[in-house]
C-alpha cells in the first residue's frame, strides 16, 4: 500500500505532464489546420459517446506528413539541422580531446579545480553564454577589432549570422559535455600500458594512435552522442547567432507555431524530429550499456 | 608515471581561454561608461542604476525566482519519490514505461517538450502563466532530481534503514532518520541543479507562460534579439556573479560537511574500539 503510494505520485505525474502530451502532439499532426480555437480539426468529442470518437478518427489523415514532404524548406531544414549537429560534434570533439587529455596529464593536485573549471559554465545560463558571443563577432565586435588591430585582415569578417557562428556557438555551450565522458575515460587509462609501448620501441605518436585513442571510444563516443543529439533539436543558438539564413528544424517548428500559428504542422514536425533523433539515442544507449557491463 | 608536456599546458589555457573569455569580456563591458558595447569610453556602474530601475526587468525577475524556487521544490520531492522507486521498488507494472518516462526528458528537445505542454494546457482549458510555468519546469527538472539522488541511493547500505525499522521506528520515520541524512547531499545537488535549469530556461517557459507572465530569459531573449546593450551586459554579470558564489559556497559547504562526518566516523571508530 506504501509502495503503491510511492509509486503513483510520481508516475501520475509524469503520465499527465510528459506521455499524454506527446499523444496529443501525435494526434494534432494527424489533424487538419482550421482557423479556429484551437486552430485544428477535429477535437476528439467525449460528450457524444461512440459516433464521436469514430467521427474523431475518421478525421484523421497524413496530410501534413505529406506537406512536409513536399515543401523543401522543411527538407532544407532537416538535412541543414543534420550538417550543423555533425559539423559542430566533430569541432567539439576536436577542441574538447586535447584538453581532456591535458587534464588527464595534469598533475593530482590540479585535477579538482580544473573538473571545477569545466563544469562551472554549466552552471551559467546557456542563454547569457550564448549573448556574450555576440559582442565578439558581430561585424564591429572584439574578434575583428583584435584581428584588424594585429594586422591580419583589412575589412572585418562577416561571421555574426552565418552557420559558422552557429557552430562556434555549439561548440561553445556543449563543450563541457564533450571534455567530461573523454576525460572520465582517459583518467582510468593504465599509464603503464603506454610505456611498455615505448619500451617495445613504439613512437609516443604512435602509441597515442594504438592504445590511447581505442582505449578511450567509449568516452569519446557518448561525448559526441552528448553534444550531437540536443544540437540537433536547438532553438536559442541558430536564432541568435544564425540569423534569418540558418535554417534548423528547432527554430522552424517555433516559427511555425508562434509566426504561422500552423499547430498542425508544427506538430508534424516534431514527430519527425523526434523520428530522427531514436537512432541516436538508441546508439548512445547501448553505449552506455556496454560501459556499464564492462565495468562490472 | 604521467607526463604534463608543453602540448597539454597549451591545449589546457586556451580551452580555458575559450570557455571564460566571453565571459569576462561581458562582465568587463558591463562597467563601460559607452552606450556603444564595443567601445572602452571608461569605467562606470550607471548600467547596474538603470537595471534597478527598469520595472519590466525587476518583475520578471521576481517572476523567476518564485518559478524556480516553487518548481525546484517540487522537483525534488518528486524526483525523490521517483529516485527510490527505481532503486527501491523492484518489480511492478509499468516499470519499463516509468523509467522511460524518467530518461526520456533528459534527451528530449525543449522545443518538443514546450509545444507538448502548451497543447495539453489548451486542451485542458488551463490558463496559462506562473503556475504553468512550475508545472513544465517541475516535470523536466525531475528527472533531472531522480537521476542525481538514484545514483546516491544505489551505493547506500539499505540495512542501515532495515535495522531502524527492526528497533520499531515506522518507514517514514526510518527514511527520515536515517536514509535522508545520507543521501542529502545528492538531495541538495539535486534541489541547486532543479533550480539552475529553471532559472535557465527560454524555450519551455516560451510555450507555457502565455501572456500574462514573462520570465527574466523570455525578457533577455527579446531584448538581445534588437542587439547588445550595457544594461543587458549589467544583469548578465549580476547573475553570473549570484551563480558563482553560489556554485563555490556549496561545494565549501559539503566539503566541510564531509571532513566533519570523517571526523566523527574517527571518533566513533575510537570510542568502539
Amino acid at each position: 500500500m506504501r509502495k503503491f503510494a510511492l509509486v503513483s505520485v510520481p508516475y501520475f505525474w509524469l503520465l499527465i505532464l510528459f506521455l499524454v502530451p506527446f499523444l496529443i502532439v501525435l494526434k494534432i499532426s494527424l489533424s487538419d489546420t482550421a482557423l479556429a480555437i484551437p486552430p485544428y480539426t477535429p477535437t476528439l468529442d467525449l460528450a457524444e459517446g461512440w459516433a464521436g470518437i469514430k467521427a474523431f478518427f475518421a478525421g484523421l489523415d497524413f496530410e501534413n506528413f505529406t506537406f512536409l514532404t513536399e515543401d523543401p524548406l522543411y527538407w532544407k531544414a532537416y538535412f541543414s539541422s543534420l550538417q550543423i549537429a555533425t559539423i559542430s560534434t566533430t569541432l567539439a570533439l576536436l577542441v574538447g580531446f586535447p584538453i581532456a587529455y591535458g587534464m588527464a596529464q595534469a598533475p593530482d593536485e590540479w585535477r579538482t579545480t580544473l573538473m571545477m573549471l569545466v563544469i562551472l559554465p554549466f552552471w551559467t545560463s546557456f542563454l547569457i553564454r550564448v549573448y556574450a558571443w555576440i559582442g565578439i563577432l558581430s561585424t564591429e565586435g572584439f574578434l575583428n577589432q583584435f584581428l584588424i588591430w594585429i594586422g591580419v585582415i583589412d575589412t572585418p569578417l562577416i561571421i555574426m549570422n552565418t552557420k559558422i557562428a552557429v557552430y562556434i556557438g555549439i561548440v561553445y555551450t556543449y563543450l563541457p559535455f564533450m571534455i567530461l565522458p573523454i576525460y572520465a575515460a582517459l583518467e582510468k587509462l593504465d599509464n603503464s600500458l603506454l610505456e611498455a609501448a615505448e619500451d617495445l620501441g613504439c613512437t609516443r605518436t604512435r602509441a597515442f594512435w594504438l592504445l590511447t585513442v581505442p582505449l578511450s571510444r567509449p568516452g569519446i563516443i557518448a561525448g559526441c552522442f552528448l553534444v550531437f543529439i540536443p544540437a540537433l533539436g536547438e532553438f536559442v543558438i541558430p536564432s541568435l547567432l544564425g540569423g534569418s539564413e540558418t535554417l534548423m528544424i528547432g527554430k522552424i517548428l517555433w516559427e511555425e507555431f508562434f509566426n504561422n500559428r500552423d499547430w498542425p504542422v508544427a506538430s508534424a514536425v516534431a514527430v519527425v524530429l523526434l523520428a530522427i533523433l531514436i537512432i541516436p539515442i538508441i546508439l548512445f544507449q547501448r553505449n552506455e550499456q556496454k560501459q556499464r557491463e564492462a565495468g562490472k | 608515471m604521467r607526463r604534463f608536456t608543453w602540448f597539454n599546458a597549451t591545449s589546457l589555457t586556451l580551452g580555458f581561454a575559450f570557455l571564460y573569455m566571453p565571459m569576462v569580456i561581458l562582465v568587463i563591458y558591463s562597467f563601460n561608461e559607452s552606450k556603444l558595447v564595443t567601445v572602452w569610453a571608461g569605467f562606470s556602474t550607471k548600467w547596474y542604476g538603470e537595471l534597478m530601475q527598469n520595472q519590466a526587468f525587476l518583475d520578471a525577475a521576481w517572476v523567476t525566482l518564485k518559478v524556480g524556487v516553487a518548481a525546484s521544490t517540487l522537483a525534488t520531492v518528486l524526483g525523490t519519490m521517483a529516485a527510490l522507486v527505481l532503486v527501491r521498488a523492484g518489480r511492478f507494472p509499468g516499470r519499463t514505461l516509468f523509467s522511460g518516462m524518467i530518461y526520456a526528458p533528459l534527451v528530449m528537445p525543449e522545443v518538443i517538450t514546450g509545444l507538448s505542454l502548451l497543447l495539453l494546457f489548451i486542451s485542458l482549458g488551463v490558463d496559462r502563466g506562473v503556475f504553468t510555468i512550475i508545472l513544465a519546469h517541475t516535470t523536466f527538472a525531475m528527472c533531472y532530481v531522480s537521476v542525481v539522488v538514484s545514483s546516491r541511493l544505489v551505493t547506500f547500505d539499505q540495512s542501515l534503514e532495515e535495522a531502524a525499522l527492526d528497533l520499531g521506528c515506522s518507514a517514514f520515520t526510518a527514511f527520515r532518520l536515517v536514509t535522508l541524512p545520507i543521501i542529502a547531499p545528492a538531495v541538495v545537488s539535486g534541489w541547486l541543479l532543479a533550480f539552475t535549469l529553471s532559472l535557465d530556461d527560454l524555450v519551455i517557459a516560451s510555450f507555457t507562460a502565455g501572456p500574462s507572465a514573462t520570465t527574466l530569459p523570455i525578457k533577455i531573449f527579446s531584448a538581445v534579439r534588437l542587439g547588445v546593450s550595457p544594461e543587458i551586459n549589467a544583469l548578465c554579470t549580476l547573475m553570473i556573479a549570484i551563480v558563482a558564489i553560489g556554485v563555490i559556497g556549496t561545494s565549501i559547504g559539503t566539503k566541510r560537511a564531509a571532513l566533519r562526518q570523517k571526523r566523527d566516523e574517527q571518533a566513533a571508530a575510537r570510542a568502539t574500539g
